[in-house]
């Protein structure tokens, strides 16, 4: 099942990740994993709420630019070469992986969760499904 | 003045002079300039100076074409004579003082008598006029009151016309959106950046601006392709005003709904073209600087006056009948010029660079430094959400394409920043686009 992640613009420099956290804090979203990206200028921002309407809506009332974007989260066993395995899967049906991050502390049951961001993400459910990979739900991460 | 009696969408009787024969206009230029020679020369001692200097007299002045005779009056003359050193009236005849904002030491002082004030309200309601304004529009004079000359200009212009005039000024654009929407503005007058500035506002804020139906923009150099993007994206038409403080203010020259240059109100603004370096007249279709002599000025008069505006002066006929010449619109001051790596750069270029790029509207900021000797140029372009993405490469793509364009139309090869939205101060007047911080 895919899952709607937010983006936010920032510039790089010492202070800027803080208005967003607090104004998300101020509306009671909680930031459910995230990660960052970033190069000698600027950063985005990549994170996981379980609202992403009201997230994106409380930013973009601040001024700030916000896309949202369908990523896969998928299971993998979280032991050496868990990871390799559903890597193995993408490659073959031949998907393209933009970038991937952990979804924090969601390991339970010896099993870890991975957001994938590609190119075709319909495409890339069908080949885990076939690959036997399983893709966790919502509830099962928000669980976590 | 009197207001006018016109009926709506119909010929006002003030535009008259502008459809006024070619002979008949000449005659009455010729004899009004004749007229402000002789006031200029009698009272004003650095005009009956420099005159004298040429071997020159009132009585010289037999043609139209005897204009090119007579000396040059610059900015600089102003500040020199501050602050009443070119007046042409006694204190007692002078109605009303503005001032330019100097940014460097002492402004310039300007001054009008009544006849002077109508003068301006007349060419400011032919400005209205011609870009379809008339008596039941609501006008939002978002122009900043006070010693600047565009907003009592364009209010007084907006009142002699019979329209409703809302003098709110510059700034707070929470309430210029909510007097536009709760008000029913048909019109608007301030600068192009202030009104993108309000129509991103708008977007935002869901304002209900569809009785907008004209926007007079001026007070700074807009591109064509900023007055495409206003026009689409807020489906009013955008005309721009010319005009300059030290000629009367707002109202020198603006655009018809042609669009297709800038008609100057020749019966009281006699333009010319020149060779910015030689000081030489240039033959009519050729780009240069607009010089202006005021040909009904009694406060203060000026001749010759060189506007540092780079144009071109147009005489075939224009669609809307009107004889009056038209100017190109302005691109470009030879103020804003600036020179980097030896090559003259004028901001509007940077302008067009970014708009050719799809979905980037034009906030930005030029910054220049020097780093071990060598000028280094940075445009600063604030991310819309039509350009972001979540993905690195993408937005490194979108600089490299913003560089490329730069670079296609100035040669130089700038650096280019992508910054957070609102991150560059927005203008409430002029927009400053330039940041020199090589003399550091």
């Amino acid at each position: 099942m895919k899952l709607q992640q937010l983006s936010l613009f920032l510039e790089n420099r010492s202070g800027q990740l803080r208005e967003p956290c607090e104004l998300l804090a101020a509306a009671g979203i909680d930031l459910m994993t995230m990660s960052l990206a970033d190069t000698t200028q600027f950063g985005i921002l990549r994170f996981i709420v379980r609202d992403p309407a009201a997230a994106k809506k409380v930013l973009e009332e601040a001024g700030m630019v916000v896309v949202m974007t369908e990523v896969v989260p998928v299971e993998v066993d979280n032991r050496p070469g868990g990871l390799a395995r559903a890597l193995a899967a993408i490659e073959d049906a031949g998907l393209g992986v933009e970038y991937m991050y952990d979804f924090g502390a969601a390991s339970r049951g010896g099993k870890a969760a991975i957001i994938f961001r590609f190119e075709d993400p319909d495409a890339a459910l069908a080949a885990l499904s076939k690959a036997g990979i399983r893709v966790p739900t919502v509830e099962e991460l928000l669980a976590s | 003045m009197s207001t006018w009696n016109d009926p709506p969408g119909g010929f006002h009787p003030v535009s008259a002079p502008d459809y006024l024969p070619r002979p008949q206009l000449e005659a009455l230029q010729l004899q009004r300039l004749q007229q402000v020679v002789w006031r200029s020369y009698d009272r004003v001692p650095l005009t009956q100076s420099r005159m004298t200097e040429r071997g020159l007299t009132p009585a010289s002045i037999a043609s139209l074409a005897d204009v090119a005779r007579l000396p040059f009056t610059v900015k600089a003359d102003l500040r020199d004579t501050y602050p009443f050193g070119l007046f042409a009236s006694p204190m007692e005849q002078i109605v009303r003082l503005h001032a330019s904002s100097g940014t460097t030491g002492k402004p310039i002082v300007v001054a009008y008598t009544q006849a002077d004030l109508d003068v301006w309200s007349e060419v400011m309601v032919r400005a209205f006029v011609a870009c379809g304004v008339h008596r039941g529009d609501v006008i939002q004079n978002a122009y900043g009151y006070g010693l600047f000359t565009g907003g009592l200009g364009a209010h007084y212009g907006g009142e002699a016309l019979g329209a409703t005039v809302i003098p709110i000024s510059g700034g707070n654009t929470e309430r210029q959106l909510m007097v536009m929407a709760d008000f029913g503005v048909t019109a608007i007058c301030c600068t192009p950046s202030y009104f993108l500035h309000l129509l991103e506002s708008a977007k935002e804020t869901k304002t209900d601006f569809s009785k907008l139906r004209v926007g007079i923009f001026g007070a700074e150099p807009w591109s064509d392709s900023m007055r495409e993007r206003i026009q689409d994206e807020s489906g009013i038409r955008a005309h721009d005003i010319y005009g300059l403080s030290e000629i009367i203010g707002p109202g020198v020259g603006i655009e018809c709904r042609e669009q297709r240059g800038l008609h100057i109100f020749e019966d009281h603004f006699y333009p010319e073209i020149i060779d910015p370096d030689t000081g030489e007249v240039l033959p009519e279709g050729a780009e240069g600087e607009l010089v202006l002599t005021t040909l009904s000025k009694q406060a203060m008069p000026m001749i010759r006056y060189r506007t540092r505006d780079i144009t071109a002066l147009v005489s075939d006929k224009c669609g809307c009948g009107r004889t009056l010449r038209r100017i190109r619109r302005i691109g470009r001051r030879s103020d804003d010029m600036f020179i980097i790596r030896g090559v003259n750069v004028f901001p509007s270029q940077v302008e067009t660079a970014l708009l050719r790029v799809e979905g980037t509207l034009p906030h930005y900021a030029i910054v220049l430094t020097r780093e071990k000797g060598l000028d280094q140029m940075e445009v600063k372009v604030e991310v819309t959400p039509e350009v972001f993405s979540d993905e690195i490469r993408k937005l490194e793509e979108l600089q490299t394409r913003l560089e490329a364009s730069i670079e296609n139309i100035l040669g130089i090869r700038v650096k280019v920043t992508l910054v957070q939205p609102r991150s560059i101060a927005r203008s409430e007047g002029k927009a400053k686009r330039v940041t020199d911080n090589r003399s550091q």
